[in-house]
């Protein structure tokens, strides 16, 4: 079997395609893979783990497919990008349907409090957050940039669509922050992890950049 | 600043090619889909639309090979309407690389298949296509119509928006069958009755003639997105030159 450079974990949680085609895009020589085996995840150079829909959802189907553990491995030990649930799944907790995350971060998994979101018109705003909204590079406990902020701008426009966002209890993780009305974390950094809120995937050049960045990073 | 409001072309697509509508009479090939894709995406798109007008069904499937060509080169969202009738053409379209999938017609047919499909997929990938006309004859100010705005339901599109909220639609698109081709502009009271009532973001659709009209459609329609055909097809406008003019009118875009 020829090497994997980069396996986006499936468990079965809808389409995936979109992350392997702009993984592609950014990275033409690379092997990119979408896999439900553990031994892929393991054995891969670089570990993309995505995720939409309901958060109790995907952790069961985590749990179905036997790839807890591949998948905690791979974000202690190799370079890891998370993205929308795959990013609220590394935490304890989620209010989604009061579940049990894969606790690598301490934290919490909150929903928008739609009834008391008012934007700086007095119109209220809509849940789930969907569309493109700033993010803001945090500097907090880094020492200078993240290479995977490299070539993007502090408060381009990324593509959201989700209603439930992570609450860290480390703030130093936070490595993005977006504002719907209030800020939150859309992006945590901690050695080999990165994990976004967002669709890269989705988000034209700013996203494809930053899997590009991903995608040679070095941690 | 905070999120930005969208601004959505659409394209129609019959057999397989995406064509541009003369009176709904002469439809022109409007070139390669891809091409259409990367033009609009370039010009700054924050989405786009197609819209499956295939009359025959045996053709139908066509358009999954559309999708698939421009999922693997434009890297924007992509929502596929038009013909969809069970869980299971959610599923092709999901696969073929949309990102969301508009329900109209069967959403009325069968309310049970929306409920299915946003369990099966989740809602933010399930959007229902409200049309919508205004009637005298009916305790309520807006009726929703299926099959191209020809058949009357009796639901009243306010309520019936609530309805399909309630069973997990994640969007909204709402057209006015009123305005639809007229180029007067959005219904701006039928969607901001429908944005009012529930909690999930509108597409406002039908009617847009000229960009005062999208901004109109954001200000005085309460839309968190907006959709328009004609005016970017022939060229009257770039979307770049549309979030321009929204932008000088106070309204946040992503430029």
């Amino acid at each position: 079997m020829s090497k994997i450079d980069i396996a986006v974990v499936d468990y079965g949680m809808g389409n995936l395609r979109s992350v392997s085609q702009a993984l592609e895009h950014v990275a033409p020589s690379k092997v990119v893979v979408v896999t439900s085996n553990p031994e892929d995840v393991a054995s891969a150079e670089r570990v993309v783990f995505p995720g939409q829909g309901a958060m109790p959802d995907c952790i069961r189907e985590l749990d179905t497919r036997g790839l807890r553990e591949a998948v905690l491995q791979a974000a202690q030990n190799k370079p890891f990008l998370g993205i929308c649930i795959g990013l609220q799944m590394l935490f304890e907790h989620s209010e989604e349907g009061d579940a049990k995350g894969l606790g690598l971060f301490k934290g919490e998994v909150k929903r928008f409090a739609a009834k008391d979101m008012i934007d700086s018109h007095g119109e209220k705003l809509k849940v789930p957050h969907m569309g493109w909204n700033q993010v803001y590079q945090a500097t907090s406990g880094q020492s200078q940039l993240h290479a995977l902020w490299q070539g993007i701008e502090s408060g381009e426009r990324f593509y959201y669509v989700h209603s439930y966002y992570v609450k860290p209890a480390d703030e130093g993780i936070t490595s993005g922050y977006s504002e719907y009305p209030y800020r939150f974390t859309s992006a945590i950094a901690a050695d080999n992890l990165f994990a976004v809120q967002f669709h890269p995937e989705k988000s034209a050049n700013a996203g494809l950049q930053l899997l590009s960045n991903f995608v040679s990073w070095a941690p | 600043m905070g999120l930005a409001k969208r601004i959505i072309p659409c394209l129609d697509v019959t057999d397989g090619r995406v064509v541009k509508g003369v009176n709904f009479l002469e439809l022109r090939d409007a070139g390669d889909p891809v091409e259409i894709a990367k033009r609009y995406d370039d010009q700054g798109a924050d989405e786009l639309t197609f819209l499956d007008i295939t009359a025959s069904s045996d053709n139908r499937g066509l358009i999954l090979h559309i999708i698939e060509q421009v999922a693997s080169q434009v890297f924007i969202p992509l929502t596929v309407g038009g013909g969809v009738r069970e869980v299971e053409d959610v599923r092709r379209l999901l696969n073929a690389g949309a990102d969301k999938v508009s329900i109209n017609t069967t959403a009325v047919l069968n309310p049970q298949m929306v409920a299915d499909a946003a369990s099966r997929f989740g809602s933010q990938c399930i959007v229902v296509a409200i049309d919508a006309k205004k009637v005298e004859n009916q305790p309520f100010e807006w009726e929703v119509f299926t099959h191209g705005g020809r058949k009357a339901t009796g639901l009243d599109a306010v309520e019936w928006a609530k309805k399909m909220v309630g069973l997990g639609a994640g969007e909204l698109l709402v057209t006015s069958m009123d305005r639809d081709g007229t180029k007067i502009g959005f219904n701006n009271p039928l969607n901001k009755a429908i944005s009012d009532a529930v909690a999930v973001p509108i597409i406002a659709s039908g009617g847009v003639g000229n960009l005062q009209h999208l901004v109109d459609g954001v200000k005085l329609g309460g839309a968190d997105a907006v959709l328009a055909a004609s005016i970017f097809h022939y060229g009257e406008y770039t979307v770049k030159q549309a979030k321009e003019y929204m932008a000088q009118h106070g309204i946040e875009v992503r430029l």
